[in-house]
């Protein structure tokens, strides 16, 4: 029956008609139809409309903040993120196992749930932030925060990428290289980081990809003023609150786009990694 | 001699300077774990119960919190399903057969993780409000979608669409074709291989997807407060009932909603952690 099919390839199995036509069905009308909603009214106005309201100074001030802020907790995420991650596939310590656990509690968080409580601990008042505060160091309502906030998003991608990749570097390599009078550095350098850096390249994109979109865990502690700390999908939702849903939709088309080029460079990471993956083998 | 001295006395050195190291790192990496994660988690259980355990408790049988946790619930209850039959249908399509277009197909379900929960929220106002495509054929039959029940579930499905299917592709494409279609050939229908063959290997991946499917979507604010209407008692979720709550200077009650969501992903994480503990086990076991 499926042979006539030309687009499957034939097989003994059974039920790719159900599956197919299910995941098609889903897919077209929660995922494209949407979508091309999207697109399309974006694409209704004419050009230089669109453009005029996607370089309002107060968009490209949010399109800066939304995206430096991303950049730096992806770049933040990345060096700690190794290190959280070289530490607890390489040493034994007391908690451990706690702390492993831990990790993967802000992908499961509710985002409302970590805003408010770095809102609230980072205020002026708050635990951390009243030790701050001496310093002339304001974190919440500030683009700090923004990136406290989005740190705290991406920390469990990359720990979560480069742990397995940690895990398969071999001793013996380092062994080899130590004995040829290499210090712990040079190893590092020159054994490690090369072998777990495709690893380390999918967890920043990932990081990365999660907090440009990122609204709920900001927007409490952001502050959230015009051309200062709002960031683009606030400024969506604000839009929409005034009932301007041609604008609403610009900003939510390059959002949009800049959710593609995400999409584009996790697969070119991806790829990557299976090609030097191969090569080695 | 002095070789062999200097050698020891080399390593010794080093020793000590790795244990230093080692314990640095050690250092940094909990100090950032706590600053970032742990203690605003703390807080959040201490904010709760700052004035008590009768206030914490008097602050979630509020009615407006407990229509806002029904709600969640419901929600949950027609998501969870719908991406889990999704999840199971995609992942069966992508990993036993061979088709043009899968990477598409595959490229889409993974589209929802990097798009903006505002701009999945969106999509459907634009869709089903008084201006969109839809909307006024719904209107005319005085059916709401947005700013009431069925946005919030369809924004939330949006959002936690790959969640089933992610977690299920890459087990089935591992255990490969051959088992099912030995069972096949040898006579079983498609749901007894599916059900006899298939689904014992994927029985745990398929749980922690649907586990955390279910976080995502109790969890889910940026997406529901778009399509919600923020009408109170009414379309308040739970996290938009903290935010409600916390914009009024209401930091018990914030906080008390806040730490029962958060107790749903510890629970999450246990949950996890079983599985985790349980798959290794019964690798062992095949190993040996």
């Amino acid at each position: 029956m499926y042979a006539r099919t030309s687009w499957v390839q034939p097989s003994v199995l059974p039920g790719f008609g159900l599956a197919f036509g299910t995941a098609f069905a889903f897919v077209t009308l929660i995922v494209v139809i949407p979508i091309a909603a999207l697109v399309l009214k974006a694409g209704s106005l004419p050009l230089a409309e669109l453009w005029r309201i996607a370089t309002e100074p107060r968009a490209l001030a949010s399109y800066r903040l939304s995206f430096g802020a991303s950049l730096l907790a992806a770049t933040l995420n990345a060096g700690f993120g190794l290190v959280v991650a070289w530490v607890l596939v390489r040493y034994r310590f007391p908690g451990r196992r706690f702390v492993d656990a831990v990790i993967d509690l802000p992908f499961a968080l509710p985002t409302a749930v970590s805003g408010i409580a770095l809102a609230t601990v980072f205020g002026p008042n708050g635990w951390i932030g009243q030790w701050l505060a001496p310093f002339g160091i304001q974190v919440a309502y500030t683009w700090v925060g923004v990136v406290v906030a989005l740190t705290l998003i991406g920390l469990p991608f990359v720990v979560r990428s480069v742990q397995p990749a940690l895990e398969e570097v071999e001793a013996s390599l380092e062994e080899a290289a130590e004995s040829l009078g290499a210090g712990r550095w040079t190893v590092f350098r020159r054994v490690i980081l090369p072998t777990i850096a495709p690893a380390l390249a999918t967890g920043f994109t990932l990081a990365l990809a999660r907090a440009v979109g990122e609204y709920g865990s900001v927007i409490f502690i952001a502050g959230n003023l015009p051309m200062r700390t709002e960031i683009t999908p606030l400024l969506i939702v604000i839009k929409l609150e005034q009932f301007d849903y041609t604008g609403a939709a610009a900003l939510g088309f390059v959002m949009l786009c800049m959710s593609f080029t995400m999409l584009l460079a996790i697969n070119a990471v991806n790829a990557w990694r299976t090609r030097r993956h191969r090569g080695r083998r | 001699m002095s070789t062999a001295g200097s050698l020891v006395e080399a390593r010794t050195r080093r020793g000590d300077a790795s244990r230093l190291g080692r314990l640095a790192l050690i250092v940094v990496a909990l100090a950032f774990l706590a600053l970032i994660l742990l203690i605003p988690v703390a807080s959040v259980v201490a904010y709760a119960l700052s004035e008590g355990f009768d206030v914490y408790r008097a602050a979630l049988v509020t009615p407006d919190t407990l229509a806002a946790i029904r709600l969640t619930l419901v929600t949950a209850a027609f998501v969870v399903p719908l991406n889990t039959v999704f999840g199971v249908a995609a992942a069966w399509a992508i990993t036993k057969f061979d088709f043009r277009g899968r990477n598409l197909l595959v490229t889409l379900i993974d589209l929802p993780f990097s798009l903006s929960p505002v701009v999945a929220g969106l999509v459907f106002i634009l869709l089903f409000g008084s201006q969109g495509w839809f909307g006024p054929w719904f209107q005319a039959r005085d059916i709401s979608i947005v700013f009431a029940f069925p946005g919030i579930v369809l924004a939330t499905v949006l959002v936690t669409f790959p969640y089933v299917a992610r977690e299920l592709i890459p087990v089935m494409q591992m255990h490969g074709r051959d088992a099912e279609e030995a069972a096949v050939s040898l006579g079983a229908g498609g749901w007894t291989t599916f059900f006899r063959v298939t689904l014992p290997e994927i029985r745990w991946a398929l749980l922690y997807g649907i586990i955390l499917c279910n976080a995502r979507a109790m969890g889910e604010f940026g997406a529901v407060a778009v399509v919600s209407g923020h009408i109170r008692g009414q379309t308040t979720t739970m996290p938009l009932h903290v935010e409600i709550l916390y914009n009024e200077y209401d930091l018990v009650g914030a906080f008390a909603v806040a730490s029962v969501l958060m107790l749903l992903a510890v629970f999450t994480l246990v949950i996890k952690a079983g599985i985790e503990t349980l798959t290794a086990r019964q690798q062992r076991i095949r190993a040996s």
